[in-house]
C-alpha cells in the first residue's frame, strides 16, 4: 500500500460526488504514478476528477473509497503546428487548449473543465455543428486501466485506422472503464473572421439556414415559457465572406442583428433544478422545442445538430411527469432525453438515461475492462 | 456428414437453396478480396438478403463453432475478406436497398450492400451527398466501408466513415441482432458504434447503416500545380496548411505515378513535372475564392512552374482521372506492384520521401509515389517484375521498411486500407503488448469465442478467460487451430 500512503490524503468536506463522501483523494503526476496508484488501489472503489465541471452528473456513485484528481496530471506534452494537433495530459485546462498560438481544439466547454473530464463525460457545445464533438477530434489515446496496465491506442495521425479506436469507447464513459492521462486531438488553424447573426425568430426557421449552402459553424436556438424565441448563428472564414454569408443569414431569418459577440446564452446551459439533454433528428428539433417549453422548461442547443439542453424548476411541478414528458417527444425524435443533473431528492428516484440500445454488450465491455466493478460504480448507463 | 455438410444444410433450409454455395468452382471466385496475393477457399459461401439470414447464418456457425467472415463487394486492400478454409464466407451483396432517404434529418438509412456512389447519386437531386469517397466508391460497398472505417481522398476536410455514420444494425457474434448509435447524434451509453466501425469485421456484422448526409458545396474549385520536386510540392502543403487554410483535399504524386498515370488515361500533366499537386476547395462561394487566391499565391512561392485551374466540371475530372487511376496505371510500367498505405505526420514528409528513395535504391526497387498530401498519408506503389528472382522478397523488404519510416516518425501502419491478414504481423511494431490486449478485450465482449473474422487485425489471438457455465472442454480458439494457451 506504499503507492497509495505517499499519494493518497484523507479526503476534506469538498471531496464528495452525487452526495457521496469519498475516504481518500490522491492526485498522480503522470501516467506512470497514476497506474501505480491504480495497481495499489485494487480493494478500492475509485471516482476520477478532473475540473469537476460534469461531476454532477449522473448517478451516484455505489461506492467510493478514494477519488482520482487529475489536475496535476496537466500541461500540453506536444504543440506540432504544423502537423495541426497537440499532446495533453488528461488534467489539462480545456481553456489552454482554446487558444494555442494561432491555432485551437475547437470543443467548447465551461470555464474549469479539463480535456479528460470533457472527454470522458463527451461534453460539446455550439461549434459541434461544424467540427464534431470529442469522437471526432480526439485522435490518440492513453489510458489507465482498473488493472493498473497502461495501454495506448490511435496515435498523432489524423488518418489512422490500425486497430480498434479505443478514443471512441472512452469518450463518453464516465470514468467507468479506467482512467484517462494523455489525449491526442486534432487542431483545427482559428478563422481570420467571425460573426454571430442573433435574430427573434421559431426554432422551424433553422431549416432554411440549413438548407442554404453557408456552412455555418453554429446554429443555437433559445426559447423560454413567455418569451420569444431566439436564433443565433456563428459564421467563420476571411471577412469579407463572413460578412456576406452573415448578410445572407439575416434575410433568411426575416431580420436580423449582425454582432461580434454571441448572445448571453450562447454555449450556457439553461438554468433550472433539472437539467435534461435531449437529442433528435434535425426536422423534430422544433417539436422538441415546443414540448420542452410547454412543459415549462428554458431551452438551449445545437438546433443545426440536433442537441438541446433543458432547465426546469422543481418547485411547482412534477418532475417525473416533465422527464416522461419530454422523454417521449424525444423518443419520437428517433433521440435520447438524458437528465445530467437533478436535486439529490428527485434524481434518486429519476430514470436518468432512459433507454439504451445495446446495453447488455455495453454490460460485457465492462465486465472485460473492469471485472471488479470498482469505477465509478453505478454510475453509467444500467447501473454500469 | 461433415461438420460444413451439416451446416450447409441447415442454412439450406434456413435460406432459399440458391444462397448458399458450397460448390468448389463456386467458391473459387470468393478466394480473395481486392489484395489478390492472398487466396483461401471458403468452406461454403452464404448470400444473405435480410438482416434475419444474416442472423440466421451467424448463429448455425455459433452453433458449430465454426468461423465466418464478412464480405461486401470485396474491394479491401488488406485481406480483411480473405475467407477461413474451414469457415463461412458471408457475402453481405445481396442487401442492397436504400431504405430511406431523409435529406431535412441531412440521414440515409441504407443495407450493407448499397455502394458508396449510389447514396451520393441518391442524395444529389436533394442537394445532399455522403461525404467519404475511397477511390473505389463506384464499386465499394457501404458495409465495407464501415468495416474498414474508409477514407478517401476529401476526408482532410470531412473526415472518415467513422464521422459519417450514426447509426448501425448489427449481427453480433453470438447471432443477436443489436441496435448501435441511431439517428441522432450522442446516443447515451458506451460509443461502441465507435468502436464497430473500423473493427475489420471482427465485431460483427453491419445489416444496417445509417448515414449523414453532407450539403453540397455552393462551390467548388480544383487546380493542378507542376513542381520540379516532390520537395517542392511539400513545401507547397505545408504552406497552404500554415496559412490556415483546409481544402477539401490536396493529393501529390511523384514522377513516376505521373508517367503511369499518363500511360494509362493520357490525363496531359504538365511535361517535366517532378510533382504534381492537386488542390480542391470547397465552400462557400466568397470563402473560395479568397482561398483559391491564396493557394495559388503559395504554390507560385514554393516554384510550381504551371498551374492550371479547372474551368468547369469537365476539366475538374479531367485533372483528377489521373490521379484516381493511378493504382491500376502502375501496371502499364510495372508487371508486378505492392500498394502500401502508411501515415506520417505532414511535416516529416520531405525526410519520410528521401528515406523511401534511399531504401528503394538501396534494394535495386523502384517506388512510385501516390499521397494524400494533406494528412500525410502515402501511398508507394513498389514495383517489381515477379518473374525475376528475388525481386518480389526485395519489393516485400522495401514496403516492410516503409511502414518501419512510418512508425519511427509517430505515424501509422495503415490510414485507409486497414490491418486485414497483410498488416496483422506489424501491429506490434505499432502497439504494445498491453495495447493490443486492452483492444482484445472490446473483441472478447462481442465475441468470446473468436468466431467473427478469425486471424484479422491481431497477430495473436486474445483468450477470453473463462466464463461462468463454460468450463468443460478446451477453448473454443484452441479446438479450432485458431489460438493457443500462452
Amino acid at each position: 500500500m506504499s503507492v497509495l500512503d505517499d499519494l493518497a490524503v484523507k479526503a476534506g468536506d469538498d471531496d464528495v460526488v452525487g452526495g457521496v463522501p469519498a475516504r481518500m483523494v490522491a492526485a498522480p503526476a503522470n501516467t506512470e504514478e497514476a497506474a501505480a496508484l491504480i495497481a495499489a488501489a485494487q480493494d478500492l472503489a475509485v471516482v476520477i476528477r478532473g475540473g469537476g465541471t460534469k461531476l454532477h452528473w449522473g448517478n451516484p456513485p455505489r461506492d467510493l473509497d478514494l477519488i482520482i484528481d487529475t489536475r496535476r496530471l496537466a500541461g500540453v506534452v506536444e504543440h506540432a503546428a504544423g502537423d495541426l494537433i497537440t499532446v495533453v495530459r488528461a488534467g489539462t485546462p480545456m481553456a489552454e487548449l482554446h487558444s494555442l498560438p494561432g491555432q485551437q481544439l475547437v470543443l467548447d466547454a465551461p470555464a474549469g473543465a479539463t480535456a479528460g473530464g470533457t472527454v470522458a463525460a463527451n461534453g460539446s457545445g455550439p461549434r459541434r455543428l461544424r467540427y464534431g464533438t470529442a469522437r471526432d477530434l480526439l485522435i490518440g489515446i492513453t489510458v489507465v486501466r482498473p488493472d493498473g496496465k497502461i495501454a495506448k491506442a490511435g496515435g498523432k495521425v489524423v488518418k489512422n485506422v490500425a486497430g480498434y479506436d479505443l478514443g471512441k469507447l472512452y469518450t463518453g464513459s464516465f470514468g467507468t472503464l479506467g482512467l484517462i492521462t494523455e489525449c491526442v486531438f486534432r487542431l483545427h488553424p482559428e478563422p481570420a473572421a467571425t460573426l454571430f447573426v442573433r435574430a427573434t425568430a421559431p426554432p422551424g426557421h433553422v431549416a432554411r439556414i440549413l438548407a442554404a449552402q453557408l456552412a455555418a459553424t453554429a446554429i443555437e436556438v433559445h426559447a423560454a415559457p413567455g418569451a420569444d424565441p431566439e436564433i443565433a448563428v456563428l459564421l467563420e472564414g476571411t471577412a469579407s465572406g463572413v460578412r456576406d454569408r452573415a448578410e445572407t443569414v439575416a434575410g433568411l431569418l426575416d431580420g436580423g442583428e449582425i454582432t461580434e459577440e454571441p448572445p448571453p446564452w450562447w454555449g450556457v446551459q439553461p438554468p433550472g433544478d433539472v437539467t435534461v439533454k435531449l437529442t433528435g433528428v434535425l426536422s423534430q428539433v422544433p417539436a422538441l422545442v415546443a414540448t420542452s417549453v410547454g412543459a415549462g422548461a428554458t431551452v438551449t442547443g445545437s438546433a443545426g445538430a440536433g442537441v438541446l439542453y433543458a432547465g426546469f424548476p422543481v418547485e411547482g411541478c412534477d418532475p417525473h411527469s416533465r422527464v416522461e414528458l419530454v422523454r417521449a417527444a424525444a423518443v419520437r425524435a428517433s433521440g435520447h432525453a438524458v437528465v445530467l443533473s437533478a436535486p439529490e431528492s428527485v434524481r434518486d428516484t429519476l430514470d436518468l438515461w432512459g433507454p439504451v440500445p445495446g446495453l447488455s454488450l455495453m454490460r460485457r465491455v465492462k465486465d472485460q475492462f473492469d471485472p471488479a466493478h470498482r469505477f465509478a460504480p453505478g454510475r453509467f448507463v444500467g447501473g454500469i | 456428414m461433415s461438420d460444413i455438410d451439416a451446416l450447409a444444410a441447415r442454412l439450406r433450409a434456413g435460406l432459399a437453396p440458391d444462397q448458399v454455395l458450397t460448390d468448389r468452382q463456386q467458391l473459387r471466385t470468393y478466394e480473395c478480396d481486392g489484395l489478390a496475393n492472398y487466396k483461401v477457399i471458403p468452406a461454403l459461401v452464404a448470400l444473405p438478403r435480410s438482416a434475419e439470414q444474416v442472423a440466421i447464418v451467424v448463429r448455425a456457425c455459433v452453433d458449430a463453432k465454426v468461423p465466418f467472415v464478412a464480405r461486401g463487394s470485396g474491394t479491401g486492400l488488406s485481406g480483411g475478406a480473405l475467407p477461413h478454409a474451414d469457415g463461412v464466407l458471408i457475402v453481405t451483396s445481396q442487401l442492397r436497398d436504400i431504405v430511406e432517404l431523409r435529406p431535412e434529418d441531412e440521414r440515409a438509412v441504407v443495407q450493407p450492400g448499397v455502394i458508396n456512389l449510389q447514396v451520393t447519386q441518391a442524395a444529389t437531386p436533394y442537394g445532399y451527398y455522403y461525404a467519404p469517397d475511397p477511390s473505389s466508391q463506384q464499386i465499394c460497398s457501404i458495409g465495407g466501408n464501415v468495416a474498414e472505417n474508409s477514407g478517401g481522398a476529401h476526408c482532410l476536410k470531412y473526415g472518415f466513415t467513422t464521422n459519417h455514420v450514426t447509426g448501425l444494425q448489427v449481427v453480433a457474434p453470438d447471432g443477436e441482432q443489436v441496435q448501435l448509435g441511431g439517428a441522432a447524434p450522442d446516443t447515451p451509453g458506451y460509443d461502441l458504434l465507435g468502436a464497430f466501425v473500423g473493427s475489420e469485421g471482427t465485431l460483427g456484422i453491419a445489416t444496417e447503416v445509417t448515414v449523414r448526409l453532407t450539403r453540397l458545396p455552393e462551390s467548388v474549385r480544383t487546380l493542378l500545380a507542376a513542381f520540379a520536386s516532390t520537395d517542392q510540392a511539400g513545401a507547397a502543403t505545408s504552406a497552404i496548411i500554415a496559412a490556415g487554410v483546409v481544402p477539401a483535399a490536396i493529393e501529390m504524386m511523384d514522377v513516376l505515378s505521373i508517367e503511369a498515370a499518363e500511360a494509362a488515361v493520357h490525363c496531359g500533366y504538365p511535361a517535366g513535372a517532378g510533382a504534381v499537386l492537386i488542390v480542391e476547395l470547397d465552400g462557400p462561394d466568397a470563402e473560395v475564392r479568397a482561398q483559391f487566391d491564396e493557394v495559388t499565391r503559395l504554390c507560385d512561392e514554393a516554384g510550381a512552374f504551371e498551374i492550371r485551374v479547372a474551368a468547369d466540371d469537365t476539366e475538374r475530372q479531367l485533372i483528377w482521372r489521373g490521379r484516381k487511376s493511378a493504382f491500376a496505371a502502375v501496371g502499364r510500367i510495372s508487371p508486378d506492384y505492392i500498394v502500401q498505405d502508411g501515415v506520417i505526420p505532414r511535416t516529416a514528409l520531405p525526410e519520410v520521401l528521401r528515406r523511401i528513395n534511399e531504401v528503394a535504391a538501396g534494394h535495386g526497387v523502384r517506388v512510385a509515389n501516390v499521397f494524400h498530401a494533406g494528412d500525410g498519408n502515402l501511398h508507394p506503389l513498389v514495383l517489381f517484375d515477379a518473374r525475376v528472382p528475388g525481386e518480389a522478397e526485395r519489393a516485400e523488404t522495401v514496403s516492410g521498411a516503409i511502414l518501419d519510416l512510418c512508425i519511427e516518425h509517430g505515424g501509422s501502419i495503415t490510414g485507409e486500407h486497414g490491418v486485414g491478414v497483410d498488416k496483422a504481423r506489424y501491429m506490434p511494431r505499432m502497439f504494445t503488448d498491453t495495447d493490443l490486449d486492452t483492444m482484445q478485450l472490446v473483441r472478447c465482449a462481442f465475441d468470446p469465442d473468436g468466431l467473427a473474422n478469425p486471424g484479422k487485425v491481431f497477430p495473436t489471438p486474445r483468450l477470453c478467460g473463462e466464463r461462468p457455465g463454460r468450463h468443460q472442454g478446451a477453448h473454443p480458439l484452441q479446438e479450432a487451430g485458431l489460438g493457443e494457451v500462452f
